[in-house]
């Protein structure tokens, strides 16, 4: 019996349209031609060329600056706000609050960018990385929620109980308990957090003033004075940092070993 | 000896469901006490207001003469055995034990002689490096007891500590927490609803329903002599029958009128007057039962029946026998009374028989409780081949 080729050819289209123009970005970014995408040899001119630019540096400043602070304030506030959602959820007021936590993963962001940017200027807040540390955490904190949430749900509290009947107090229960456990969801949370942050343009777009360019906005401002074949490495190195980010996530998202199992 | 756990008035209510209501009892020092009921009817409230988890709406707890109402369970010398164990996966068994003492800040040298202890006494010494989720069933189960017990509490609560265990285990654990008991010496309240394990380790055994306890005292006298219709069926099982007192025939004994049977001798160990109604409880293994009528002894209920059912269970058998209204369960282990009688079998003709200190006149029935009585087969067929 001859098995149907359909599947793995269409495996091979979808995968090709996904994943061909990442490719020829990495391998561009390794041809030294300026202008034809002629291959010339491998090359690591335009890495070089990277790093003696003051803008991009500038740029990759400002984006971890934001990043390191959205990441740190949202997982705290993230997490606040899943243990709160999970503790108390059964109230009609709860709801409310997981609907207005759940709102940043659904609105489009072109959608959130503007409201920001009105918000900001009614209330007169200057424009800069501030607004933008305010506008990441907005959104970041709903993710981090999320996640928190996902492992609070298979979260078994009689080990708050036994800790409580061992003679821990509430604090020295949240701490040498209830944090350990929840560790991989919060830190999945936090890399999400930091990557959402590292490489978001449209909202930042709209909040971002004078001298406060991140990354993404240094990318697209290069690409609209035409464009050095130097955006292809830099791209590359974002897609190095943000892939590593999700995966390492992922695989703490999905780590259930042994934290819930063994209550069962 | 004095009460030492003691619940006074102690109410709780959830919502709408009133978990307890006005229950006082009195736990005793060094005792094996049980609180023994179907689920939901508020022994494990009980066991969590003692423990702290819970506070109640009415009533005071005390502990040592000393009144642990409104103390956080950290600060009470109470420790628990969970259900779901609940030992703590990101810790090894040993600082799993290890971890009361070490919240309690005692010097490191000390936690490791009394860890390693208590890792002697669940004989569990060559484990102590692993996770919880490396062992099986019973071996949490024993980490979760040394846990509990390193902090050399007053009183150990323990919640279904067996539930989670297969038959075979949970008798093996049932020797280990009684041998346990009896080496460490301290108060053990239990919370079961498995009659058996109750029966077998306590001293003492409280029986609730409906947020209430029914019965309180040692396993032999709830069986014996059940004072409620709750009681008599939910532990063991048992026949009743309804009628009033004919006449009492001395300080002991009386006789009852129940419809559709002879007068029936029984023990009155309550000032019963004539014509008052009551209700008897009969163990289907107090039951004796033959082919034969046999030989007339005084203080004693003789009946004649008909076999409607038979059901082998091994270790003995169960027979159903219709007897005027009623279908009256026996427990026997062999099916022949006399060498030389052939086996009882069904639609046979029978005689039952009973002493009457066996029976047992209830203070309290419900008809619902009949309910928890094994049911007998409404309709009976005709016999296979004629036999």
């Amino acid at each position: 019996m001859r098995r149907s080729r359909f599947p793995i050819a269409m495996t091979a289209v979808v995968m090709a349209f996904l994943y061909l123009p990442i490719i020829i970005l990495i391998l561009n970014s390794f041809n030294p031609a300026r202008f034809s995408s002629r291959w010339e040899g491998f090359s690591l001119v335009w890495y070089a060329k990277l790093f003696e630019s003051p803008e991009i540096w500038q740029a990759v400043r400002n984006t971890l600056i934001i990043a390191v602070s959205v990441t740190a304030v949202s997982v705290v506030l993230g997490t606040a706000a899943a243990y709160a959602l999970h503790r108390f959820g059964a109230s009609r007021l709860q709801r409310v609050h997981y609907t207005l936590i759940y709102q940043p993963l659904v609105v489009p962001e072109i959608l959130m960018g503007i409201s920001l940017l009105m918000t900001f200027v009614a209330v007169g807040v200057p424009l800069g990385l501030f607004t933008i540390f305010l506008a990441h955490v907005t959104f970041c904190v709903s993710y981090v929620a999320m996640t928190v949430l996902g492992r609070l749900q298979d979260f078994d509290f009689s080990v708050i109980e036994a800790a409580r009947d061992l003679g821990a107090s509430s604090w020295q229960s949240t701490r040498k308990i209830l944090l350990p456990m929840l560790m991989p969801g919060i830190v999945a949370g936090a890399l999400l957090a930091f990557t959402l942050s590292v490489d978001d343009f449209v909202i930042t777009f709209f909040v971002a003033g004078p001298g406060s360019t991140t990354l993404p906005l240094r990318i697209y401002s290069m690409i609209k004075y035409g464009a050095p074949p130097m955006i292809n490495a830099l791209s590359t190195l974002l897609l190095v940092v943000t892939l590593t980010a999700v995966l390492l996530s992922q695989r703490l998202a999905n780590r259930r070993s042994g934290a819930v199992k063994s209550t069962g | 000896m004095a009460e030492f756990l003691e619940f006074r008035g102690v109410s709780k209510r959830f919502g709408t469901i009133q978990a307890v209501s006005d229950v006082s009892l009195e736990i005793k020092k060094g005792e094996f006490f049980s609180l023994l009921g179907p689920s939901g009817c508020g022994k494990t409230t009980m066991l969590r207001v003692a423990a702290g988890f819970e506070e109640p709406d009415a009533g005071r707890v005390f502990l040592d003469g000393q009144d642990i109402t409104g103390l956080p369970p950290d600060k009470r010398k109470v420790n628990t055995i969970f259900q779901s164990y609940a030992l703590f996966p990101h810790m090894t068994v040993r600082d799993n034990i290890a971890f009361g003492l070490a919240i309690a800040k005692r010097p490191k040298s000390e936690i490791r002689t009394e860890v390693d202890r208590m890792l002697e006494l669940i004989r569990m010494a060559d484990q102590a490096g692993k996770k919880p989720d490396q062992l099986s069933g019973g071996q949490k189960q024993r980490v979760a007891v040394a846990r509990a017990l390193i902090n050399k509490p007053d009183v150990l609560l323990l919640d279904e500590p067996l539930a989670a265990l297969d038959l075979k285990l949970r008798q093996k654990m049932l020797i280990e927490l009684d041998i346990i008991h009896d080496e460490v010496g301290i108060t053990f309240l239990y919370v079961t609803h498995d009659q058996a394990e109750a029966m077998s380790l306590s001293d003492r055994i409280a029986v609730m329903d409906n947020g209430r306890i029914e019965q309180v005292g040692a396993p032999a006298e709830i069986y014996e002599s059940p004072r409620t219709s709750f009681v008599a069926a939910f532990i063991g099982d048992t026949n009743f029958l309804e009628g009033r007192v004919h006449d009492c025939l001395d300080r002991d004994y009386c006789r009852l009128a129940i419809a559709g049977l002879p007068e029936i001798f029984c023990f009155n160990d309550k000032v019963l007057q004539p014509g008052q109604p009551i209700y008897l409880s009969i163990r289907p293994e107090k039951i004796h039962i033959s082919h034969d009528r046999p030989e007339e002894k005084s203080r004693r209920n003789y009946l004649p029946g008909i076999i409607e059912d038979v059901i082998y269970l091994g270790s003995n058998t169960k027979y159903w026998v219709r007897v005027g209204g009623y279908r009256i369960q026996v427990l026997r282990q062999h099916d022949r009374y006399f060498l030389d009688e052939k086996p009882l079998r069904w639609k046979d003709e029978c005689w039952i028989w009973w002493h009457a200190d066996d029976g047992f006149m209830l203070d309290h029935f419900r008809k619902a409780d009949e309910g928890l009585l094994a049911v007998p087969p409404q309709s009976v067929g005709e016999p296979i081949n004629g036999k």
